[in-house]
């Protein structure tokens, strides 16, 4: 595959969970794409469904509470596009896709990694599942895995244990399990969140030159803008289950569309000017038993129209695939910034 | 400034004992502050910064006796008087606390969920032994209102609060008493962005209503810049730079300082693209290295760094601004600024 082929195409994506107080629209009619080699960035604040939706795509939707209710993921590996979707979660086909073509690393390195297996034996597991390996050469392809996410001493760090290794060489190791199948994408959850912000730099760095190398699709979910501004090529915003925004990063941070985008990116406090934060007020609605038909965001936008409480906004798109879920925005009705 | 000091920290150390065997037998010492020095003046907000582990939660705890100081002095002066908090017992420190309250990181274990939202804030009230019942609760509801909630959700309980509102909850507490001195403990670091930015803008118009003097820990480097007026960076139990807030970021005089600065996103995709990362991790606080603390990870280092332990002290022409580094007066260090943003 070259780069820039379509490698996956999330279409509509509807993930529900049943709750106590009913049903909860976690990810509501999501759609976005990745290009083999890109970085896509889903940002959004806690709760909105950006973990969610990547659960989705790797299909490990919390179970038996959540179920992906509608939609497609559709992703075009190399034996020709199939939608994950249709897949039992528990399916060889899945398993087949998860880990080798798909992985994913998480937010906190230590409770997904195993206590009482060594960090060799781990690495090791995820190699033999996968690839066609004796022991002898799944532990050598370990430590070149080490070796390659840049922790000293590969062969000696395959007996540790996950509590010897610092919070930055777990997110190191967990990263090398990740890859160590070649995987076409590679979805980060959050990985740099319980990190501070010098280790942060160095996994970012890591994750980057790790993409030269090898190739892989990422998509990294975070909350924290400067990440996204410092990884991503496109920006996916995500707003109570909702994709609000979709565009390039540049697009995104300099001349965004939807109003939670702009207030957001207007909340984050700028070194050098000390001038009162504009904040979002309010928070983030109660996604239970919601009744749809409203603009989610409306009730914090300083921009709000009577529409906007009567009737969901549809996603408009301005045909160089910046799109934007917002009533502002359209053409035909009372849009006052489509032009 | 002029201002009066209101807290001056002498030589504060907090060990903690590693204990091994049946026996519980000692066998070292966690170095977890290991000697701070410093004066923090009446009105002011100072910023202390550092990464996890650093030690900066313990000093904010030790000033305000959450937890005994191994070692040193903390001078409170509140008002004409002068206490050492440090030998206080357990009278003088529920006098004291009157006059020096602390907000809690974590808006979700800070309240207890049994209580209900007015007795959570008039709860030191109580404690004190001030005003009746009602007085009390009428002040709780005047608190609530100054944080941005309502006077009527008093008879609520946490749960039904989001994050953000429930560190206003906090904040509204520990104003309860009308302190003159309130330590923040990343009081915004477990909140979303758009809620940081209004706590972070509660906490500024307090400062201002109820003349506060703040100490704000945190490890985010941004939020602190906006909120203080001077920074002390803590590396590894120990107080690296002491700078006037604007100073630090453009001009650092400590090498670990420049990496912070170095490491910090940038919301500007143009900008942000790649961080210079500093290389290794926070040693070991129970086996700190010889010299100075910081060699290990210092691009700067020399032979002197690793055998002779830098103090801190101020610059030449500029005593406010001081660092511990055997060549701040020599090295040129590359401010926030020279990232080219700003």
């Amino acid at each position: 595959m070259a780069k820039g082929d379509r490698l996956l195409d999330v279409v509509d994506l509807s993930t529900h969970f049943r709750t106590e107080e009913g049903i909860l629209r976690a990810v509501d009619r999501v759609s976005f794409h990745l290009d083999q080699g890109e970085t896509l960035g889903i940002v959004g604040e806690s709760g909105c469904g950006k973990s969610i939706t990547a659960k989705s795509v790797m299909n490990l939707v919390p179970q038996p509470r959540g179920s992906i209710v509608g939609g497609k993921v559709l992703y075009h590996g190399n034996n020709g596009t199939v939608d994950i979707t249709s897949y039992h979660h528990q399916s060889r086909e899945m398993r087949k896709i998860r880990g080798n073509e798909i992985s994913m690393i998480f937010q906190e390195p230590m409770t997904s990694l195993n206590p009482v297996f060594t960090i060799g034996d781990q690495l090791m597991e995820a190699i033999m599942l996968h690839q066609r390996l004796g022991r002898a050469q799944a532990r050598q392809r370990a430590a070149e895995m080490l070796a390659r996410v840049k922790i000293s001493n590969p062969e000696q760090r395959l007996d540790r244990y996950p509590h010897e290794f610092s919070g930055g060489m777990r997110q190191r190791a967990m990263i090398a399990m990740a890859l160590s199948c070649n995987p076409q994408i590679l979805i980060a959850d959050e990985p740099t969140t319980a990190l501070d912000v010098t280790v942060e730099a160095q996994i970012l760095n890591l994750m980057q030159d790790l993409q030269d190398e090898m190739g892989m699709a990422i998509i990294m979910i975070t909350h924290d803008l400067g990440v996204i501004a410092g990884m991503a090529d496109r920006v996916l915003v995500m707003y109570a289950g909702w994709g609000v925004e979709r565009a390039t990063t540049e697009q995104v941070f300099y001349t965004p569309k939807h109003p939670y985008a702009t207030a957001l990116l207007q909340s984050i406090p700028k070194i050098g000017v000390r001038k009162r934060l504009t904040s979002i007020p309010g928070s983030v609605p109660d996604l239970n038993n919601v009744e749809g038909g409203w603009c989610y965001f409306a009730p914090r936008c300083a921009e709000a129209m009577d529409i906007c409480r009567q009737k969901e906004p549809p996603t408009f798109d301005d045909d160089e695939g910046h799109t934007v879920k917002c009533w502002l925005w359209d053409k035909q009705q009372t849009g006052i910034k489509a032009g | 400034m002029s201002a009066k000091t209101i807290l001056e920290v002498r030589n504060l150390k907090k060990y903690f004992p590693i204990q091994k065997g049946v026996f519980r037998r000692v066998v070292g010492h966690v170095k977890a502050v290991d000697g701070l020095d410093f004066v923090i003046r009446e009105g002011e907000c100072v910023g202390l910064v550092g990464e996890s582990g650093c030690g900066k939660t313990t000093a904010g705890r030790s000033i305000i006796r959450l937890l005994d100081p191994t070692e040193g002095e903390v001078l409170f002066r509140p008002g004409e008087q002068e206490v050492d908090m440090a030998k206080l017992g357990k009278d003088g420190l529920k006098r004291i606390r009157q006059e020096m309250q602390f907000i809690f990181q974590d808006p979700f274990a800070s309240l207890n969920p049994r209580m209900t939202v007015g007795r959570i804030v008039s709860e030191p009230l109580k404690i004190q032994g001030i005003g009746t019942q009602k007085e009390r609760m009428s002040r709780a509801g005047a608190l609530l209102e100054k944080v941005g909630l309502s006077a009527s959700q008093m008879g609520r309980f946490p749960h039904e609060f989001s994050g953000g509102q429930r560190q206003r909850i906090g904040i509204a507490r520990s104003l309860s008493l009308n302190p003159r001195f309130v330590i923040c403990d990343e009081p915004v670091s477990a909140l979303d962005v758009s809620v940081q930015a209004q706590v972070l803008n509660v906490l500024k118009d307090l400062q201002q209503d109820f003349s506060l003097t703040y100490l704000f820990v945190a490890h985010d480097l941004s939020v602190v810049e906006h909120i203080s007026d001077r920074i002390f960076v803590m590396y590894l139990g120990k107080i690296v730079e002491i700078a006037d807030s604007q100073e630090l970021y453009e001009s650092p005089r400590h090498p670990y300082t420049e990496a912070l600065l170095k490491a910090i996103p940038i919301a500007d995709p143009k900008l942000g693209r790649r961080r210079e990362a500093l290389e290794g991790s926070v040693p070991d606080p129970s086996n700190p290295p010889d010299g100075c603390n910081f060699h290990t990870r210092c691009r700067y280092a020399t032979d002197l760094c690793r055998s002779e332990e830098p103090v801190l002290q101020g610059q030449q022409g500029n005593p406010e601004h001081q660092a511990s580094c055997h060549y701040q007066n020599e090295l040129q260090l590359a401010g926030y600024m020279a990232r080219g943003a700003g």
